[in-house]
């Protein structure tokens, strides 16, 4: 198994450096280059940035510069604000993924309980009931969700306040972006509890005598979980997209927010560098799911 | 006369799906005394499995036990509450499996498989569950137990997998051990093997065994009593040597005729015509009707009684009524002529 | 064969007819031997997915959608683009009206006896006809995922197909290469392209039909065909792989079945079921996708609406003309439910595992 781990983890650093690889070559394609040689907002913005990031180097000394500075934690300056990124990605992760981890243990925990009561009251209406919401929520991107949230809730019923850095309000948003991963949840527990309750060794375990709810939570869920467990990488590559448009609906200070702000503003540097915070964060938590995923299933412990 | 173990009479299951009721088990009578053991002999959809299922009643969702009588000592177990069920599964009555790949829990050890058993059904604690499990293994001739107890089932080979599952079901003992097609996922060497360690255990524990099979080669070998079944209902019972130096029902003979002989290796093979049965489209008479040499319209329309040809030798075919009448007017036409 | 001894005793608990024991002929096997009719699997599953109500009803509201986006604008008289107009002067009054009401100098028109298509959507706060502008919206979006789950489509397919016949080394290369591309996280790089080639191509494609579309659309599809493709060829060599264990490959081989043949013969056709489950699944996802960009601002280029874009534009004036959110909002999910519903529906039609 651990030279599965070390493949695992090799294969991650290899996709990160390609991904930083990409960006900044792909960033430095457009005419004036990410820090805008030639137009600049600000003239001591400007100096600084030939300062600190070599603009007259060429491209691949740059790239090897741009790396240095990354791993000191150096992202450059926004080229709206001036402001250091790494300040700022800093204070808005931090919101973000309060709201990240609440939304993943939202949709993880009652999309498991009501995928398995589903499979348990099977064709009868808790089921039924169940399966449609999940169907027409897995429909329902999360931008339409969250604006809708917001307009009956905050905008006409009131229930909710806009959000505030003071007075902040995340069950808005939370909900907006558990619902799809909650309901795709559902239905995954739901096929995976039936295929195992299909399964020889339950019938083993009722021939021997066990009481039936522990057939089910003994013996079947933790089959079941395993399907489960795969899709906490793409989960979280959901919940991370998502918080790009649940974020700007509800006017939150995240890294969402400023990451699209960003892309409006042109501001290439932010761009830059958020992309390759957020892509190295996906690689990072597929990689973990996928180590989870080995450690639980033991077909695969021992190889 | 030693004790009727379990008494199974006019057992009726059904399956209710979306395509019809499927009679899997159609008025089914048998015994079984104590330290005896029985073969239940049958092609894939006559209802053997159903019926091992029935009396442990760990059916399907669509399965029902409609009728008849299931008595073990006496009481009639299909009247039992579920909690009753339970205290009988494992520990008056033990059950093995056709494929013991997919009949063990792959995400936990072998040893607390078996030690569930103990636990749930004995007084031990657990350490001592533990220890007898670790017995148990030995006693089926795992090698190393101590150190397989630990393992999960993928680690093992197919023929030791099928021996934890004796161990198994094995564990408290249970007066009757129901062998559902125990070697037909082996390979032919183990196969020998398992079943020599079954009829070893048999004698040290001294435990009956309903053994479940296709394969009349496994019958001839460790069984006392025989049934034969097709499309849920019973062809014809008897002891060993009745069933097959006097075979009473077409599909017995059939089945023994079809039998390749190392010893005849010119004679063409002898199969049973037609096709095996569609259980949505069961006929009214005897289920054997469209592919028996000797169908008379009667069978079409009625269901054999089962008649005593000698005793402790039943079997359900019209045919042997028919002979039966003849004998009887003949001998009557005797008497007549005698007087 | 001997008899044995039948006991001499009184039969039989019912009357029997003793008529019967004469020899049952072949007619009256015939009767019990019904054999089930054959079909082909593909006939097989076809009939299993008209028996379900929601995958009938799916594609039937699909199809409907489809017609409505062809037939609308020949019935209304209002561009996607146009600003309202009444006596061919421009109306400013026309400004976010709800649905379904007048202008001023609409109303004034209709006085003097003239005609006004009704505004069924209302109008956005550019005078524009809303109802046009959410259909050819529509228009757009399942356009676009329609080709990208084209692309998609040949480039997995084809690939996975190579990968999984071949097998061996070629396989393990091939299959190293997804691997490393599946690991890219899709969505980032689709933006960072869109911001990346807005300015290198927008000089370059002014003029030209593509210009239309936007730079964002290129990226949209180039990004598709670089990186979506992957899920549908690991699935296709998935199938494929499998179907290659079976005998009846090994058959045709042993027939004498030449490679281009076997692949065409036997196992294209089992990969259909896999493939059509994966089509229609594939559209919901792309216009997703779409509909997220546009949302975001790296869409559709204005003046051209798609869903994404509309909703968006939606937000600003969201407590007082809440509808203007509520209509393209309402399509997407409506198309991309119908299209869930009945990738469903295939699912569990073809699948030979939930035979009953």
């Amino acid at each position: 198994m651990w030279k599965y781990v070390v493949k695992r983890i090799a294969l991650a650093i290899v996709t990160i450096f390609i991904i930083i690889t990409i960006t900044f070559f792909a960033m430095n394609a457009i005419p004036g280059g990410p820090f805008q040689k030639e137009k600049s907002p600000l003239p001591a913005v400007q100096a600084v940035l030939e300062e600190r990031f070599n603009l007259d180097k060429p491209l691949i000394v740059q790239f090897g510069l741009y790396l240095r500075n990354m791993f000191r934690g150096d992202f450059g300056i926004s080229l709206k604000t001036g402001r250091e990124i790494s300040a700022i990605i800093g204070e808005s992760f931090a919101i973000s993924a309060k709201i990240g981890a609440a939304a993943i243990i939202t949709a993880l925990l009652p999309g498991l309980i009501f995928g398995s009561a589903a499979a348990l009251m099977r064709n009868k209406w808790p089921d039924r009931l169940i399966i449609f919401s999940s169907t027409v929520f897995v429909s329902v991107p999360s931008f339409v969700l969250a604006t809708i949230l917001l307009l009956v809730f905050s905008l006409k019923l009131g229930w909710v306040p806009v959000w505030s850095i003071k007075n902040p309000s995340y069950i808005l948003p939370i909900v907006a972006l558990a619902l799809y991963p909650m309901s795709y949840i559902t239905r995954l527990t739901k096929s995976s509890m039936l295929d195992v309750l299909n399964q020889d060794y339950i019938r083993t375990a009722r021939s021997k005598g066990v009481a039936e709810r522990w057939v089910i939570f003994k013996h079947a869920l933790r089959n079941a979980l395993l399907p489960v467990i795969t899709y906490l990488g793409p989960m979280a590559a959901y919940i991370l997209t998502g918080s790009l448009v649940v974020e700007t609906v509800f006017t939150i200070g995240g890294l969402g927010t400023k990451f699209v702000s960003g892309i409006t503003n042109r501001d290439y540097p932010m761009i830059m560098a958020t992309t390759i915070f957020l892509a190295v964060l996906m690689v990072i938590m597929t990689l973990l799911s996928d180590l989870v995923y080995k450690l639980v299933d033991p077909k695969i412990k021992f190889e | 006369m030693s004790a009727k173990l379990l008494q199974v009479k006019n057992l009726r299951t059904s399956f209710f799906t979306d395509a019809g009721e499927v009679k899997a088990v159609n008025g089914l009578s048998f015994d079984l005394e104590k330290g005896k053991v029985l073969g239940i002999v049958g092609e894939s959809g006559s209802g053997k499995s159903v019926t091992a299922y029935s009396i442990l009643r760990i059916l399907p969702e669509t399965g029902k036990i409609i009728g008849g009588e299931i008595l073990l000592d006496g009481e009639d177990i299909t009247k039992y509450s579920k909690k009753e069920m339970r205290e009988i599964r494992g520990c008056r009555i033990g059950i093995i499996f056709q494929d013991p790949m997919t009949s063990l829990n792959p995400v936990y050890t072998i040893g607390s498989q078996i030690t569930e058993a103990i636990l749930l059904h004995t007084d031990r604690t657990r350490a001592q569950a533990a220890a007898r499990a670790v017995e148990m293994l030995a006693l089926v001739g795992v090698n190393e137990p101590a150190r397989r107890v630990k393992q999960y089932p993928h680690e093992l080979s197919g023929g030791m997998r099928q021996r934890v599952m004796i161990a198994m079901a094995l564990s408290c003992e249970p007066d009757i051990l129901i062998a559902d097609e125990p070697t037909t996922a082996l390979d032919v060497t183990i196969q020998a093997q398992i079943l020599e360690l079954m009829q070893e255990l048999q004698k040290k524990l001294g435990m009956a065994i309903i053994m479940i099979t296709h394969d009349l080669g496994v019958i001839a070998d460790m069984c006392d009593e025989i049934v034969v079944m097709y499309g849920g209902r019973i062809c014809e019972r008897g002891s060993a040597d009745d069933i097959f130096y006097n075979p009473r029902h077409e599909y017995t003979k059939g089945l023994l005729h079809s039998i390749p002989s190392a010893a005849k290796l010119d004679e063409k093979l002898v199969p049973i015509g037609g096709s095996p049965i569609d259980m949505l489209n069961m006929p009214k008479g005897c289920p054997f009707f469209a592919r028996c040499d000797r169908a008379m319209k009667i069978c079409l329309d009625e269901p054999p009684e089962e008649i005593e040809i000698n005793p402790g030798h039943f079997a359900s075919c019209w045919v042997n009524v028919q002979q039966m009448l003849d004998d009887e007017k003949a001998a009557g036409g005797a008497e007549e002529a005698g007087q | 064969m001997e008899s044995g001894k039948l006991p001499k005793k009184n039969l039989l608990s019912m009357q029997i007819d003793l008529s019967k024991f004469t020899p049952a002929s072949d007619e009256d096997k015939q009767q019990v031997d019904i054999m089930r009719e054959s079909t082909t699997f593909f006939r097989d599953g076809m009939r299993k997915l008209f028996k379900n109500p929601l995958a009938v009803a799916s594609l039937a509201a699909l199809l409907l959608i489809i017609i409505a986006i062809f037939v609308a604008p020949l019935v209304c008289p209002y561009g996607y683009d146009d600003m309202i107009e009444v006596n061919g002067v421009r109306d400013r009054t026309a400004k976010n009206l709800p649905p379904m009401t007048y202008s001023e100098n609409e109303k004034a028109f209709i006085a003097e006896g003239g005609k006004v298509f009704p505004h069924f959507f209302g109008t956005d706060q550019l005078c524009r006809d809303y109802f046009i502008r959410v259909v050819y919206a529509t228009r757009v979006s399942l356009a676009v995922g329609l080709f990208a789950s084209i692309i998609v489509l040949i480039i997995g397919l084809t690939y996975g197909a190579i990968s999984g016949y071949f097998g061996g080394k070629v396989d393990l290369i091939m299959m190293r290469i997804v691997d490393i591309i599946y690991s890219l996280p899709d969505m980032l790089m689709i933006i960072l392209l869109a911001v990346v080639l807005d300015p290198i191509l927008g000089s370059a494609l002014s003029g030209t039909v593509l210009a239309s579309l936007g730079t964002n659309m290129i990226s949209i599809f180039v990004v598709f065909g670089l990186l979506y493709w992957v899920s549908e060829a690991r699935l296709v060599r998935g199938q494929i792989l499998s179907i290659k264990e079976n005998d009846y490959i090994m058959a045709a081989k042993a027939m004498g079945a030449k490679s281009g043949r076997i692949i065409k013969r036997h196992v294209l056709p089992n990969c259909m079921s896999v493939i059509f489950i994966s089509i229609a699944l594939q559209i919901p996802a792309a216009i997703f996708t779409e509909s997220f960009l546009s949302f975001v601002g790296l869409g559709v280029q204005a003046p051209m609406p798609s869903l994404g874009s509309l909703a968006n534009a939606a937000r600003e004036g969201l407590q007082s003309y809440p509808y203007k959110l509520v209509f393209p909002s309402l399509v997407i999910c409506f198309i991309v439910l119908s299209f869930n519903l009945l990738g469903d529906g295939l699912r569990d039609a073809f699948d030979p595992k939930l035979r009953r």
